[in-house]
């Protein structure tokens, strides 16, 4: 297969407005980094001087939400790659390099290629999206994500009406992950996947920073899935390939555990996990004696999505 | 002698006391990480298995050492595995579901690894009321049979532990290592004596059938 380096999109389409402001917040971001001495490789902005905290709040965002403590959410991580519990994550995956860092759009397209991190960012307006996360192991958290619509960027390479499913892959670096490099539990690279509605839904969302600064490498750096209407395990982190095909591709978690974790795994209370509950959840940041949030179907987001899965039995297609 | 032995006995059972502190200190210090709840219930909970492999490993110590005076020993961290138990559900009725019956009711019903939890508690519990000498006494041979349960506690405790896992299964499937060590001791312990006594019936019988030949 040849792969084409895009280094420039033609400049045929109307730049947005939007867009061009967002350029600017970019390279304001970018110097800013310079200035105070962090950068993409180290993984952490200065906490201090969010970078892109003048991003504009998308209107699917759900401003009125209380946002979990940044620090909750950077020391929680289920990242398998670096470790299977929660804790570790937070500093193993630290060794991760993600500079220079290209993401590869493939299969049902008119126009594959290989595009440089950098170009993606600077040609899809960045935006804040305030979503609830919900994890299949019942906790959750309110994330204030920076991102840009996942659909705008497949819309770039021109997908074919062959495709019908996106497949997305994460990063195979087995020296810097050690459960990579042990061939421990999962088939690695992690791999996850949409229906392509579900991928061009502009909920859907391509991260590279939450709490107005750039993403830490142990929740995704630099770029991941975001779908805050499925459990967090489809919101792969740390994507190198997406590639568009006619049949489902088979999800990491549903290879290991068919039975347990679906191809489509979206939030829903009235579907039990085989081995638990998913009525209620634990929100991260809460205290004790706060009882557990009662769990909505789509995580709250029915009222965008529901339409996707009409007529579908959500019990088989769990 | 008996000064040293009641010394042991009230230094273990302060000691025993130890990992509650630890937790209350983490509470007071926020130590218990992003989803403090959970850690709390895990921390509840590994004490009580601990304490559960701690009474269950006292009988082959004893048979080892041939040290009679443990028998105590083992009824107070039994004591103890009711007492970390209890804790731990009182955490997860009081402190995370605040007495929201509704909501425990559907996570009880849809959640398995909560049905061994159940099992197992009721069983501790069981034990545990039952753990006086007066009991002893009253329950008579009924005792030791209701005593014998403890072993599908412990089963049941392992398989609500490592149920709600999503992935990883290293530590408890060491703890499952470690109860199928002290089950396998017992059935060693037994198979010998069975095998003794079967040595014994054959000798006897043998010399009844010559005696009535």
């Amino acid at each position: 297969m040849i792969i084409k380096t895009i280094k420039n999109i033609p400049g045929s389409e109307i730049t947005d407005p939007l867009v061009f402001q967002q350029r600017r917040t970019l390279i304001k971001a970018m110097a800013a980094m310079m200035l105070t001495g962090t950068s993409i490789r180290t993984g952490r902005a200065d906490s201090s001087k969010p970078i892109w905290s003048a991003v504009p709040k998308s209107r699917l965002s759900a401003h009125e939400l209380e946002v979990t403590p940044a620090d909750a959410t950077e020391n929680y991580n289920n990242y398998y790659e670096f470790a299977f519990n929660k804790e570790d994550p937070s500093s193993l995956a630290q060794s991760l390099r993600i500079d220079p860092w290209s993401v590869e759009i493939g299969g049902e397209v008119e126009k594959p290629g290989t595009y440089q991190l950098e170009d993606i960012l600077s040609q899809h307006p960045l935006q804040e999206y305030i979503y609830r996360f919900r994890c299949v192991e019942a906790w959750s958290m309110v994330v204030p994500w920076v991102g840009f619509s996942l659909g705008d960027l497949l819309k770039t390479a021109k997908p074919l009406s062959s495709a019908k499913f996106v497949k997305l892959t994460s990063v195979h670096q087995p020296d810097s992950m050690p459960k990579q490099r042990n061939n421990a539990m999962l088939d690695w690279p992690y791999v996850e996947g949409l229906r392509i509605d579900e991928a061009m839904h502009p909920l859907t969302i391509l991260a590279a920073g939450m709490y107005g600064n750039i993403l830490p490498k142990q929740n995704g750096a630099p770029l991941r899935l975001v779908v805050p209407w499925k459990y967090g395990f489809k919101s792969i982190k740390a994507v190198v390939k997406i590639e568009l095909l006619k049949r489902p591709p088979i999800s990491s978690w549903n290879k290991f555990a068919p039975n347990e974790y679906g191809f489509y795994a979206n939030v829903n209370p009235d579907v039990p996990h085989p081995r638990w509950s998913q009525n209620s959840e634990r929100l991260l940041g809460s205290g004790f004696f706060t009882p557990r949030r009662q769990t909505e179907l789509f995580n709250g987001y029915g009222e965008q999505v529901a339409h996707l899965y009409r007529d579908m039995d959500l019990r088989h297609f769990f | 002698m008996i000064m040293q032995i009641n010394n042991l006995r009230s230094l273990t059972i302060a000691v025993c006391f130890i990992p509650l502190l630890w937790v209350v200190f983490d509470i007071a210090f926020d130590n218990l990480g992003s989803n403090q709840m959970q850690a709390l219930h895990i921390r509840l909970g590994d004490w009580a298995l601990r304490f559960l492999w701690i009474t269950l490993a006292i009988t082959p110590v004893q048979t080892v050492t041939k040290w009679r005076g443990m028998t105590e020993y083992r009824q107070l961290f039994g004591l103890y595995t009711f007492f970390y138990a209890s804790l731990h559900v009182l955490v997860y009725l009081a402190v995370d579901q605040v007495f929201a019956w509704r909501i425990i009711g559907i996570d009880i019903l849809e959640s398995s690894y909560i049905w061994f939890g159940l099992l197992a508690y009721i069983i501790v519990f069981s034990l545990g009321i039952t753990s006086s000498k007066a009991s002893k006494k009253l329950l008579g041979k009924s005792w030791k049979k209701l005593h014998r349960f403890i072993y599908i506690a412990a089963g049941a405790a392992m398989i609500h532990y490592f149920w709600q896992l999503k992935g990883n299964l290293a530590e408890p499937l060491f703890y499952l290592l470690l109860i199928f060590m002290l089950l396998g001791f017992r059935a060693v312990i037994w198979f010998k004596n069975k095998q003794l006594s079967q040595m014994m019936i054959p000798k006897g019988r043998a010399s009844t059938d010559t005696e009535s030949d």
